[in-house]
């Protein structure tokens, strides 16, 4: 049996409270964009994902995820209910810990990515159909693609696709489902009409700290060890959160005239995003030039979505899904064995042909993710009905579905 | 009676009542509103989208006063709310019936 370090084991075990600190973070950050009528709706979205998504986690998602696999698909159900899983490390995942402190980390990854769908049908998605979707969504689209790209046996694996820490998995996904929830769901009632201004920018800018931070357990932990990789990848994801940071601000400061603090957290945002694929397998300099890219595509995606008329109204697709395939493609051309030799050469190393297997991750899931997505919105609209009447709409979130005010002065 | 309604901008809120109070006049209510007239309002952009604030802030003062006091009521606002610029705000003069206060049913001019 493989000895436990305990140092690996502490290490992770903080990086799972970090990750966790990202979804209420993304509450926040959320709710400070979005009208004062719809706040608490807006934070319950992510808040709640925590339960939903954790319980699915134990019994069905670890699994499915990183269960025994079958023909490169999915796991098996041997693994329900944690069934052997326990303090004794896996044989094939992070084998230097307990495989319960490797469950729980992935845990806090299932949690937040159906979190980050909900920018896209904020303030007119009915609670019930949300909790709904989000569930099934886990089942069917994040499980499956998790085990493809990260499960042993998982077929994109096989092909050499990489992702290090959720470029395909969390932000391809979620950016995927986001565009069809747009599509699907409908804009906003009033929407190009009526003013939608952010209702409260520094809960906002609160959120988005908070965010990067955990985002170094989020990046930083995927390297599953207290080692040269986690460090590498710690440094790289602050480096792009700046870089990012820096070229949304100066970008907008040229185009519009004035940088905006929105700008500066949305800069960030898509930098540390587009980062997380390739945080533990390129350089610094590398890290640099992928979060100034962020900046400037992030930006220049959400600047013509206004001109494209669908209502993903706080850019998950522009920001996380946009993020992650250039996050993806990039590590295609910056990954160096020189900094990770467990990973791969990209194309400046000499090797043009791992940039085409990085393109196929990126085509698979991000087909696959919103095609899945789009049927499964489709049907639920038929059935159920996903968009709230015009009356709640109008009333809000808050009061209409959880019968609260978030600001009572 | 007349009812001085004024409407200025915030920031000018302390020179007016100073200078009011130099005057005599002990007693005022104000509110908060927010409206338009020839001042246009801004633009706020958020990530690329552009919003027109049409309603700006501005600050309502109403005064009730003997009729005799009207004019000099009216040029002290004037000259305290003033900056010579466009957005400098309004003022009406309207007409009051009767006064009654509540504690003691006073009514008219002694209950100013």
């Amino acid at each position: 049996m493989p000895s436990i370090s305990a140092g690996d084991t502490a290490f992770i075990l903080v990086s799972a409270a970090l990750v966790l600190l990202m979804t209420p973070a993304l509450g926040l950050f959320y709710a400070g964009m979005v009208r004062n009528k719809n706040v608490l709706g807006t934070i319950m979205q992510s808040l709640i994902m925590i339960s939903v998504i954790s319980l699915e986690w134990i019994y069905l998602g670890y699994s499915m995820s990183f269960g025994p696999d079958v023909s490169g698909i999915i796991g098996d159900l041997s693994w329900f209910g944690l069934k052997g899983v326990g303090v004794a490390p896996s044989e094939t995942y992070a084998t230097t810990i307990p495989q319960i402190v490797f469950m729980i980390y992935q845990c806090m990854f299932a949690v937040i990515t159906p979190a980050l769908i909900t920018g896209a049908f904020a303030e007119r998605m009915r609670f019930g159909p949300f909790l709904i979707f989000s569930l099934l969504w886990a089942l069917i689209v994040y499980n499956p693609v998790c085990h493809w790209v990260w499960g042993s046996g998982g077929w994109l694996s096989e092909r050499g696709v990489l992702d290090f820490a959720g470029g395909l998995v969390v932000h391809l996904t979620s950016g995927a489902a986001a565009l069809a929830a747009a599509i699907v769901v409908g804009p906003r009632r009033g929407f190009r009409k009526e003013n939608f201004m952010p209702h409260n920018l520094p809960m906002t800018l609160l959120g988005a700290g908070l965010l990067w931070f955990g985002w170094f357990g989020f990046n930083g932990g995927s390297a599953l060890a207290a080692n040269g990789i986690a460090g590498t990848a710690f440094v790289s994801t602050h480096l792009a959160g700046m870089s990012g940071m820096a070229m949304w601000t100066l970008v907008e400061w040229m185009h519009r005239g004035k940088p905006t603090t929105l700008g500066a957290a949305s800069g960030a945002i898509a930098g540390l995003a587009t980062v997380t694929p390739a945080a533990g397998f390129v350089g610094p300099n590398s890290a640099v030039i992928i979060g100034l890219l962020a900046g400037i595509c992030c930006y220049l995606a959400v600047t013509a979505k206004t001109s494209l008329g669908y209502d993903d109204s706080l850019d998950v697709v522009g920001i996380h899904g946009l993020g992650g395939i250039i996050g993806t493609f990039c590590l295609g051309i910056f990954a160096s064995k020189a900094v990770n030799p467990s990973g791969a050469d990209g194309l400046l190393a000499g090797n043009p042909a791992f940039l085409g297997t990085q393109v196929l991750g990126i085509v698979v899931v991000g087909i696959y993710a919103f095609v899945a997505s789009w049927i499964l919105l489709k049907i639920m609209n038929a059935v159920v009905g996903l968009k709230m009447s015009e009356e709640a709409e109008m009333a809000g979130l808050d009061v209409s579905e959880h019968s609260e005010t978030a600001y009572n002065l | 009676m007349k009812k001085i309604e004024a409407i200025i901008k915030p920031f000018k809120l302390d020179d007016v009542k100073e200078a009011l109070n130099e005057i005599g006049i002990k007693g005022m209510t104000i509110s908060e509103v927010k409206g338009y007239g020839r001042q246009k309002g801004h633009k706020e952009i958020y990530r690329g989208a552009e919003y027109v604030v049409d309603f700006i802030p501005k600050v309502k003062l109403e005064i009730v006063i003997d009729a005799s006091m009207t004019e000099k009521v009216i040029d002290t606002i004037q000259a305290a709310a003033k900056t010579g610029k466009i957005g400098d705000g309004k003022i009406f003069v309207v007409p009051v019936e009767d006064v009654i206060r509540v504690r003691t049913g006073e009514r008219g001019k002694d209950a100013i």
